[in-house]
C-alpha cells in the first residue's frame, strides 16, 4: 500500500500531542515506585539527581529522610514510598531524587526511577476514586489511564504540606 | 514639565525627614536638645513643604506652612518652646505623615482635625510679635498705551557685589524692544582716585515699544534695592530722542571687601559623614558570597589537612591567613547590613501617644539604646512583635490613672524600651510599671483550657511562661486594641524564627519585663563541630563555657530524671544529645563521652553529652525554615567542608525542652507541665 | 559648550527637581548637599551659575554666599537663592551677602529657567 506523505507540524517535544487550542496540554515526568507510576508536573521539576546521603532531621516524620545540600541551599528529601504509606525505602545509589519547587519551597522526592515524560490534556484526567489506589487520596491530583497502565498525578502542594505534619510530629516529642 | 518621576524620591525623603522630626521633637521634649535641633526640625518641615508644593499637595503645604512659620519663630528665639507647642508640633507631624501616606496611596485623607490643628498652630505663632511678612507688592500694571520707556538707572556698589551685571540688564531690556543708552560719566573721578569697587556710572535707557511696565520692572527685579531706578513712560506722541549708543558699558569688577571669614560657618560643626546609598539586593549578594567563601575555605582546610604536611608546607599557613582575611571581610560586610534599631523604635512613641489617648491612660515612653546596631533583616521583622508587646503593656499592663493613684503609684505609667548589645546577641527589653502578671488568673485560665493538670504546681517563672501558649488570653473582653488571636505565642514564634528568644519577668503589682534576645547577625557564627553517632552537629561557641571528659565518679544518676555532673562544688544537669535528637549509634555512657557545658539565659548551665569534638570553625547559617520548618532545639543548618549538611543546635531551645525532662539545678523537680 | 549649574540643597528631591528642569533647558547640572560640600566640589569643577537653598545643615545658604563672594574665583558668579515666603529675614541676609537673584519655592520650572538665563552672561 502506498503511504502518502502528509505534511504534519513537527512535534514540539517528546510525546507532544497536538491538542485543540482551548485546553492547554501539561507535561508530566513519570516516576516509578516498584510497579506503580506517578506523574509530577514538569513545571515544578528543577532537576533530577542521583541519590546522595542525607542528614537526618530530629523528630521528623519517617517519610522525611533528611536534608541535603543543593548548591548551598538546605533541601529536605521526601521518601515518596513512605509518604504514600507503602513502607520505607532503603536507598541505594540507583535511586533517584527529583528536585521540585512549589511556591517558595524546594524539596526532593526520592523515587525508584524516572521513566518517561508524558503530555496530558485536562480532559484525560480522571478523578481519584476512594478505594483501589495505593496512595492516600489527598496526595493525588488525579489519574490518567494510559495504554501501559494508570499514572497517578501527584498533588505537590499537599505532599509538601510540612508545617501541619511537622507540628503534629513535634507534639509527639518525648517530653517526660 | 512634570516631576512625576520624582514622586518616589519625594515620598522616601519625606519619610526620612519626618522620622528625624520625631527625634528632634523627642529631644526637645526631654530637654536634651541643642542649638542645632530646632534648625534641623525647621529644615525637615521646610523640605517636606517645598517638595509638596511642586506636586500640588495643597493641604500638606498649607499645614507644613503653618508649622514652618511657628518653627521659624522658635529658631529665631522669638518664641520659647513649651510642652503645649511640642504637642502641637507632634500632632502636626503625625498629620503630615498621614497626608503623605494618603498621597502616596492615591487616597483622599478625611478632614479630621486638620483645620483645628492648623488654627492652633497659627495662633501659637501669632502669640509672639509676629513679623507679618507682607507680600511683595506688585506694581499695578497700568494699561497705558506707551510707545516706550525712559529708564534712569544708577547702580550702587552693592549691585556689583551681587554679580548683577548692567550688561546683562541691557541684554534683557533688548529682548523687550530696541534699546538705546546714554551713559552719564559725570561721576567718574580721575584714574588715580578710581576705586575699582565703587560705582560711578549711571545710564539713561530708552526702550522702544508698547512694553508693559511689569516687564520692565522684572528686568530690574533683583537689583531694585541696589540702585537708583526711575522708569517713566514715553507717551505715544513723544518723539524718541536721539541717543548715541556708543558707550562701553563695563561694570567695574566686583571685589568684595573682606567679608565674613570662612570660619564663620553657621550653626552646627557636626562632622560630615559621607554615605553611599546601596541597593539592599547588592548587599545581600555580597553577604551570600562571603558566606560561600567561608564554606569554600573550610573545604580547602579539610582537603589540606588530608595532605602529608611536607607536601606543601606553605599551604596550611596560607589557609590560616585566608581565614583571618575572610573573617575581617565578613565583619565588614555584616557591618554594612546592620542598622540602628532606631528605625524600628522611631514609630513607637507615636503608637504610645495614640494608644494612651485611646485607652484613657497616661503613659510615658522612655527609649534607650536606639543606636544599637542590628542586622537589617532582623530589624524589619522586629516591628510587629514590638508593637504587639507595647500594645500589651498599654492595654493590660498600665492601669488607668485613678487606679494607679489609689495604689500609690504616679498617675503616669512608664514604659521602657531599650536595646543593648551583649557579646554576640542584642537584648531588647520592654518593661512597664503596671500591674504585672496576675498569676492566679493565669493558672485558672490554663486549667480551664486544659493546658496544665488541675493539680499541677508551677513556679512563678513557669506560670509566666504559660502566657506564651497558643490562644492564651486572660482578658475577659478581648480589647479592640490588643486584638484576638495575635497572642504571645505568635510573638514568640516570630522572635524564634529570627533565631531569638523571648522571656518574661513579672511582679504582681509592680510591672512586667519582656526580654528579647536576638542574634547580632543571622548569617554567620563561630561554631564547634561535634559528633553524635554518625552525625556531625554544630554548637554555637558563644554559648559554650567549657568542655571536658568527665570522670565517672562525678556523674550521678537521679532515678527517672537523668543524670547530673558534679563540678567544682555545683551540679550541672546532663542532656545526652543522642537521646534528645533521636540519633542512633552514639556513645551512651557519659563517662566515655565528652560533656560540653553551655550557658543558657534561663535554665543556667547545661551539660550536653556528645561523642567527640571535631574542631572549631566559622559556620554559615542556612535556614531550615525556608524549605522545611522550625525544629525545636535546632537553630539552622550549615554545610561542612565535606559538603555534608550539619545541624546547628539552638541552645535555648534545647534548654527549654530540657527543663521539662532534666533536673533543674536549683530545686526539686517540678511536675511535668507541658511547657513550650 | 553647555553652561554648568551647581544646585545646592539638603533635600535630594529639590536638587533633582532643579537638575531635571535645567537639564531640559540644556544646562549641565551638578549637585551638593550643603554649603561646605558646594565649596568642596567647586574646587575641581567650576559653575557658571549657582542655585542654593538657604536652609541647610553644616553650612547654610547665606554662609555659602558669603564664602563664595569672599573668594576671588567665585565673586562674580551669579547666585540664585531658593527661598520660601516665610523666609524674609534670610532672604535679606542672602541678598546682603551677595546673592544675585532669588526664586520662591515651590518654583515654577519655566521661571527657574528664565531667571537662570537672565542672570548669566
Amino acid at each position: 500500500m502506498e503511504v502518502l506523505e502528509t505534511t504534519q507540524p513537527a512535534p514540539a517535544a517528546v510525546g507532544a500531542v497536538t491538542a485543540p487550542a482551548t485546553s492547554p496540554v501539561r507535561q508530566f515526568i513519570t516516576c516509578t515506585l516498584a510497579d506503580a507510576e506517578y506523574g509530577i508536573d514538569i513545571m515544578a521539576v528543577r532537576e533530577i539527581k542521583g541519590w546522595a546521603e542525607t542528614t537526618a532531621l530530629p523528630h521528623a516524620p519517617s517519610w522525611i529522610r533528611g536534608v541535603i545540600n543543593l548548591r548551598g541551599i538546605i533541601v529536605p528529601i521526601v521518601d515518596l514510598r513512605d509518604r504514600f504509606g507503602q513502607g520505607t525505602t532503603t536507598p541505594t545509589p540507583m535511586h533517584v531524587v527529583v528536585i521540585i519547587q512549589t511556591g517558595a519551597r524546594t524539596a526532593g522526592l526520592m523515587v525508584d526511577a524516572v521513566s518517561d515524560i508524558i503530555a496530558i490534556s485536562p480532559g484525560d484526567i480522571r478523578p481519584v476514586p476512594e478505594m483501589g489506589v495505593e496512595a492516600p487520596e489527598n496526595l493525588l491530583a488525579g489519574l490518567v489511564p494510559l495504554d501501559r497502565g494508570m499514572v497517578a498525578l501527584v498533588s505537590l502542594d499537599q505532599l509538601l504540606n510540612f508545617p501541619a505534619d511537622v507540628a503534629i510530629a513535634a507534639s509527639q516529642l518525648p517530653n517526660a | 514639565m512634570n516631576f512625576d518621576h520624582l514622586r518616589a524620591t519625594y515620598f522616601e525623603e519625606s519619610a526620612e525627614l519626618l522620622e528625624s522630626a520625631y527625634e528632634q521633637l523627642a529631644a526637645l521634649a526631654e530637654g536634651r536638645a541643642d542649638a542645632e535641633t530646632v534648625h534641623a526640625l525647621f529644615r525637615a518641615i521646610h523640605s517636606v513643604k517645598g517638595g509638596g508644593g511642586a506636586f500640588g499637595f495643597d493641604r500638606l503645604v498649607a499645614l507644613a506652612h503653618v508649622m514652618e512659620t511657628l518653627l521659624d519663630l522658635l529658631r529665631d528665639g522669638a518664641l520659647e518652646f513649651n510642652a503645649g507647642l511640642i504637642t502641637l508640633l507632634l500632632r502636626g507631624t503625625d498629620l503630615l505623615a498621614d497626608m503623605l501616606s494618603a498621597e502616596r496611596a492615591g487616597e483622599v485623607l478625611p478632614e479630621g482635625e486638620e483645620a483645628e490643628l492648623a488654627a492652633a498652630l497659627a495662633q501659637a505663632a501669632a502669640v509672639s510679635a509676629g513679623t507679618a511678612h507682607a507680600p511683595v507688592a506688585v506694581g499695578q500694571v497700568a494699561a497705558e498705551t506707551v510707545s516706550g520707556w525712559l529708564i534712569r538707572f544708577r547702580p550702587h556698589p552693592a549691585m556689583f557685589r551681587n554679580a548683577n551685571e548692567p550688561l546683562l540688564l541691557v541684554r534683557e531690556l533688548r529682548r523687550l524692544g530696541a534699546v538705546s543708552a546714554v551713559a552719564d560719566l559725570s561721576g567718574l573721578p580721575a584714574l588715580s582716585q578710581l576705586e575699582p569697587e565703587d560705582a560711578y556710572v549711571a545710564w539713561s535707557f530708552t526702550l522702544e515699544g508698547p512694553v508693559p511696565r511689569a516687564k520692565v520692572e522684572e528686568v530690574f527685579e533683583f537689583v531694585i534695592d541696589d540702585c537708583d531706578l526711575a522708569i517713566e513712560p514715553i507717551a505715544a506722541d513723544d518723539a524718541a530722542s536721539d541717543v548715541d549708543a556708543d558707550v562701553s558699558i563695563e561694570g567695574p569688577q566686583v571685589a568684595v571687601a573682606a567679608a565674613v571669614p570662612p570660619g564663620a560657618m553657621s550653626r552646627s560643626e557636626a562632622p560630615v559623614v559621607q554615605s553611599v546609598r546601596v541597593d539592599v539586593g547588592k548587599v545581600d549578594r555580597l553577604v551570600n558570597l562571603v558566606g560561600e567563601l567561608v564554606i569554600n575555605q573550610a573545604m580547602l582546610v579539610q582537603l589540606g589537612s588530608q595532605l602529608p604536611p611536607d607536601l606543601c608546607p606553605g599551604l596550611i599557613g596560607g589557609l590560616e591567613t585566608l581565614s583571618q582575611h575572610l573573617r575581617e571581610l565578613q565583619e565588614g560586610v555584616m557591618a554594612i547590613r546592620t542598622q540602628p534599631v532606631r528605625s524600628v523604635f522611631a514609630r513607637m512613641p507615636r503608637l504610645v501617644r495614640e494608644l494612651s489617648a485611646q485607652l484613657g491612660k497616661e503613659v510615658r515612653l522612655v527609649i534607650t539604646g536606639e543606636a544599637t546596631e542590628i542586622d537589617k533583616t532582623v530589624v524589619e521583622q522586629l516591628a510587629d512583635p514590638l508593637i504587639h508587646l507595647l500594645r500589651n503593656a498599654l492595654d493590660h499592663g498600665i492601669e488607668p490613672p485613678d487606679v494607679r493613684e489609689a495604689a500609690g503609684k504616679p498617675r503616669q505609667g512608664t514604659v521602657h524600651l531599650s536595646a543593648e548589645q551583649r557579646s554576640s546577641r542584642i537584648v531588647i527589653e520592654i518593661s512597664d510599671d503596671g500591674r504585672g502578671i496576675d498569676r492566679s488568673r493565669v493558672l485558672t485560665r490554663a486549667r480551664e483550657r486544659g493546658l496544665i493538670a488541675p493539680d499541677a504546681v508551677l513556679s512563678d517563672a513557669e506560670t509566666d511562661e504559660l502566657i506564651f501558649l497558643p490562644s492564651f488570653s486572660t482578658a475577659a473582653t478581648v480589647s479592640a486594641v490588643s486584638g484576638r488571636g495575635v497572642g504571645m505565642d505568635v510573638v514568640r514564634r516570630n522572635i524564634n524564627a529570627l533565631g531569638g528568644r523571648i522571656a518574661v519577668e513579672s511582679r504582681f503589682g509592680s510591672g512586667s519585663r519582656f526580654l528579647l534576645s536576638l542574634p547580632l547577625t543571622l548569617a554567620v557564627m563561630d561554631g564547634l563541630v561535634v559528633t553524635v553517632g554518625a552525625e556531625a552537629l554544630i554548637l554555637p561557641i558563644s554559648a559554650i563555657v567549657e568542655s571536658l571528659r568527665p570522670p565517672a565518679a562525678d556523674i550521678h544518676a537521679l532515678p527517672g530524671r537523668g543524670a547530673v555532673l558534679s563540678i567544682r562544688g555545683g551540679y550541672v544537669p546532663l542532656l545526652p544529645l543522642h537521646e534528645r535528637l533521636g540519633i542512633p549509634g552514639a556513645v551512651n555512657d557519659p563517662a566515655r563521652a565528652i560533656v560540653v557545658i553551655v550557658e543558657t539565659d534561663h535554665v543556667g548551665r547545661l551539660g550536653l553529652v556528645v561523642d567527640d569534638l571535631v574542631g572549631q570553625q566559622q559556620v554559615v547559617v542556612k535556614s531550615l525554615e525556608t524549605n522545611y520548618g522550625p525544629i525545636d532545639g535546632i537553630g539552622g543548618a550549615t554545610i561542612l567542608g565535606n559538603g555534608r549538611v550539619a545541624l546547628i543546635m539552638d541552645i535555648p531551645g534545647l534548654a527549654a525542652g530540657a527543663s521539662a525532662t532534666s533536673p533543674a539545678p536549683q530545686a526539686a523537680p517540678q511536675s511535668a507541665a507541658a511547657l513550650h | 559648550m553647555a553652561k554648568s549649574v551647581l544646585t545646592v540643597d539638603d533635600s535630594r528631591t529639590m536638587r533633582e527637581m532643579v537638575a531635571f528642569t535645567l537639564r531640559q533647558a540644556g544646562y549641565d547640572v551638578f549637585e551638593a548637599e550643603h554649603g561646605q560640600a558646594a565649596i568642596a566640589v567647586l574646587k575641581t569643577k567650576p559653575a557658571d551659575v549657582i542655585i542654593t537653598d538657604l536652609n541647610m545643615p553644616v553650612m547654610d545658604g547665606v554662609a555659602l554666599i558669603r564664602a563664595l563672594r569672599a573668594d576671588p574665583k567665585h565673586r562674580s558668579v551669579p547666585i540664585v537663592m531658593l527661598t520660601t515666603e516665610s523666609d524674609a529675614n534670610k532672604k535679606a541676609e542672602g541678598k546682603s551677602a551677595g546673592a544675585t537673584g532669588w526664586l520662591v519655592k515651590p518654583f515654577d520650572p519655566e521661571r527657574l529657567i528664565d531667571v537662570v538665563k537672565r542672570i548669566s552672561p
